[in-house]
């Protein structure tokens, strides 16, 4: 969609780039220190765990400004520091690291996120026994989440990525001692696996083909045409070209950690963790992973692509987005924890930035990344202090009036939801929304995903409303009256919040700062890129459905939401499909009667081969062994040992013969001599005759 | 019949008295004496052999014999010295009874 963009390439690299390989360095090594505290050192072990990533805070920032300055000079720089991490003979595996627009937006709104939900997580989970190794795991997945931003090679990328993943099932089993804890652990993770065999797949095809992992390495990278020619002149399967059937293994990788259908099953269950993590690694930046790998790639994703086209992996990219965000938004309407409709939420929203990515481009994908990160966290933990000011109830249908009890939340999270709704003008949430449902109308394959991301966000916008009302409005129906969470907690909500709002203003039409930032091209104020054709018809037509959502969730939920032993309004109206979506579609109860039956068939059908088959073997071989043995048991006690046995008696018996001769007495013995001296003598005789 | 085969005949008659004596008696004295026998039967060889022999002027033979001699009374005075030795111990010269020291 977007012209390519050519960046100047920087040989040498500067110092910031150079020291690039600290950021995630330090948060990694705190981790360690970390691991090896005892457990009552929690002080200690929050105070280096939120230092680690202040420090990587800082120094991303000055990336981040560096990147800025290099920008204002004309152009978007791309510095990379490459080492050879591997030598086989002539052939070289290469890492290394990479600092530009994308990166550096990405490293600071990673390390910022992480920074306030490091603080946020202190007070959340001050009475938590485990606090030391929580800290422990949040500071490794802060280390490999900046290092998969940074990473220069698909390979380091996919080892932190990797990383991210462990980090990732450690945190949501981190309560392991609750069944359901650690059964969606061990569901996150191998759920990823899935998507991460067939990135790993392409990475290998991807070796093959070009011969280096690296994505710049000015002219000889992967990404850069040199290889990308060869690969769009390779053939892959089902008429792709080598690049397109890479871009796509790629892409079902990072569908695995975006929780994109059909893939997406893990990440509402990843809920189980602590609220901390689901707000940092679930719904801001790991899950964001994916959307920034697609981004990173994206010369692969989009090469072949003619003048205004698109690529078969875009079309796939943006259909399976585009389906997600409609499918995980009907979800969200009829679920009842307040983290699970922010988890289905955030798996609709993975689907926008996906979609956004596939018809807009980067920008347009990342923008959405960028602001979502903020409103979600902001909700998430909004969320986590509901759920702590009413002692651990996550069933709204068991809260209610919050809004005078806990009143910062309140706002706070207000304002996290009209972000994430699209409320006009004043929030991130509609800026970045209208810029892929632009990207959509302006899609030149169909135009059903323009109608299904507009219908996702009329169904964002209900359910979010249907949660507010549950949560803040009506009256209290929990049993212990709720109370507002301390400073620690709330203050890191009020700065998202801030943002939530803020950063709208860096993607508005008139002013496309991020577009032009990751694109590194000059940036004016031009109040006429609302004058475009239709984008004011547009923008007037979201903030109708967003209206309208809003409208049918207050009119449904505002200030009567049931009892928890009443059925919900919509469960009355509709049954049947309330049914269907109350139980997310069915989806888990589809896998649990196809993939994982056949896993358990399998299972069996390996145990039998084992038991029966490689174990029968084994125990033949076992027996004809022991016959073997017995038989040699059986030569030795009675031929081996008879004979040696009997050749001692046989000498014992001659010696005692022997024996006998010598008597003692003089004159035998004088006999003998005699008789042998006449033998001696007549044989003498006898052979000189002869 | 030469002079030197009757010697040699005596001395074989000699040796063969010598040699029965030593092989049957049980008194060890006259065992001892039996032996000493058999010794004066081989000076007597000694002698024959050099007087008849290629020189008889050289008096080898005769050195012979009185070595011979002189070893034999040696050897006759530890033999008797062991035989009184044994007697004292066990108060019998019989040597079918000194059979201790069997295998």
């Amino acid at each position: 969609m977007q012209e390519t963009i050519s960046f100047t390439p920087q040989l040498a690299a500067s110092p910031i780039a150079e020291i690039l390989w600290l950021i995630p360095a330090v948060p990694m090594v705190a981790s360690g220190v970390i691991a090896l505290l005892k457990q009552p050192k929690r002080r200690t072990a929050a105070t280096l765990a939120i230092g680690s990533l202040s420090f990587s805070l800082l120094l991303a920032l000055i990336a981040f400004v560096h990147v800025l300055g290099e920008w204002a000079h004309g152009g978007g720089i791309r510095e990379t520091v490459n080492f050879t991490w591997i030598q086989v003979g002539s052939s070289h595996v290469d890492l290394g690291w990479v600092l530009d627009p994308l990166a550096a937006v990405m490293l600071v709104m990673v390390a910022f996120v992480g920074l306030l939900i490091f603080i946020y997580s202190t007070g959340y989970m001050e009475h938590d026994e485990n606090y030391t190794r929580f800290f422990c795991f949040l500071s490794l997945f802060a280390g490999a989440m900046l290092g998969v931003v940074i990473s220069n090679s698909l390979l380091l990328l996919f080892m932190c990525w990797e990383l991210v993943g462990l980090t990732s099932y450690l945190l949501i089993g981190f309560w392991y001692q609750k069944p359901a804890a650690a059964a969606a652990a061990k569901k996150a993770f191998m759920t990823t696996r899935v998507g991460d065999v067939f990135f790993l797949l392409g990475i290998v095809w991807f070796f093959a083909q070009t011969g280096t992992l690296l994505f710049y390495n000015s002219g000889a990278g992967s990404l850069e045409p040199a290889a990308l020619a060869t690969l769009l002149a390779q053939h892959g399967a089902l008429g792709l070209t080598a690049a397109g059937a890479i871009g796509l293994l790629i892409f079902a990788g990072a569908a695995g950690k975006s929780g994109q259908f059909p893939l997406h099953v893990w990440l509402p269950d990843a809920m189980e963790g602590p609220t901390p993590v689901s707000a940092l690694i679930h719904a801001a930046t790991m899950v964001a992973a994916g959307v920034y790998l697609i981004a990173r790639v994206y010369p692969l994703m989009q090469a072949g692509a003619l003048t205004g086209g698109t690529t078969t992996a875009l079309t796939v990219v943006t259909w399976v987005g585009a389906f997600t965000a409609v499918f995980a938004a009907l979800i969200a309407v009829a679920q009842n924890d307040i983290k699970r409709i922010l988890a289905y939420s955030t798996v609709s929203q993975l689907g926008y930035m996906m979609a956004g990515l596939g018809m807009g481009g980067v920008a347009v994908g990342m923008f959405h990344l960028i602001t979502h990160a903020f409103f979600k966290a902001l909700l998430f933990l909004g969320a986590g202090s509901v759920i702590h000011g009413c002692h651990e109830e996550q069933d709204v249908r068991r809260m209610g009036g919050l809004r005078s009890d806990m009143p910062l939340t309140f706002v706070t999270y207000a304002i996290g939801m009209l972000a994430l709704c699209g409320f006009p003008l004043l929030f991130s949430g509609f800026w970045s929304k209208d810029g892929i449902l632009e990207a959509a109308q302006h899609w030149s394959v169909a135009k059903a995903p323009f109608y299904m991301l507009v219908f996702g966000a009329l169904l964002t916008a209900f359910y979010m409303t249907r949660q507010v009302g549950y949560v803040f409005f009506g009256y209290w129906r929990g049993h212990k009256p709720a109370h507002e969470s301390p400073a620690v907690m709330t203050v890191p909500l009020a700065i998202l919040a801030f943002f939530a709002m803020a950063l709208g203003v860096i993607g508005t039409p008139a002013w496309p700062w991020f577009r032009a930032f990751l694109d590194g091209r000059a940036l004016a104020f031009h109040m006429d890129g609302f004058a475009e054709p239709g984008l004011i018809a547009l923008m007037g037509g979201s903030t109708a459905v967003v209206f309208l959502g809003l409208g049918l969730g207050w009119w449904l939920y505002g200030g009567q939401a049931p009892k928890p032993e009443q059925p919900d309004v919509l469960e009355k109206a509709v049954p049947v499909p309330w049914v269907w979506l109350h139980n997310r579609l069915y989806v888990d109860e589809f896998y649990g009667v196809t993939v994982i039956a056949f896993y358990e068939w399998w299972g069996r059908v390996a145990d039998w081969l084992d038991r029966r088959v490689w174990g029968g073997a084994v125990t033949g071989v076992a027996w004809l062994f022991r016959g073997w043995a017995q038989l040699n048991r059986f030569l030795d006690t009675n031929w081996v040992d008879g004979g040696f046995d009997k050749g001692c008696e046989e000498l014992a018996t001659g010696g005692g013969l022997l024996a006998r001769v010598q008597s003692g007495r003089v004159q035998t013995y004088l006999r003998l001599l005699a008789l042998a001296v006449v033998a001696l003598v007549a044989i003498l005789i006898w052979s000189s005759r002869a | 019949m030469t002079p030197l085969a009757g010697y040699l005949l005596v001395a074989a008659l000699l040796f063969a008295i010598g040699l029965a004596g030593a092989l049957t008696r049980r008194n060890a004295i006259l065992v001892l004496i039996s032996i000493e026998l058999m010794l004066n039967a081989a000076n007597l060889n000694l002698i024959a052999f050099w007087r008849y022999g290629p020189h008889p002027e050289a008096l080898t033979g005769m050195m012979f014999a009185i070595f011979s001699i002189a070893v034999a009374a040696a050897e006759a005075a530890v033999g008797l010295g062991l035989v009184i030795s044994i007697y004292r111990h066990a108060h019998t010269t019989d040597i079918d009874l000194m059979n201790r020291m069997k295998g």
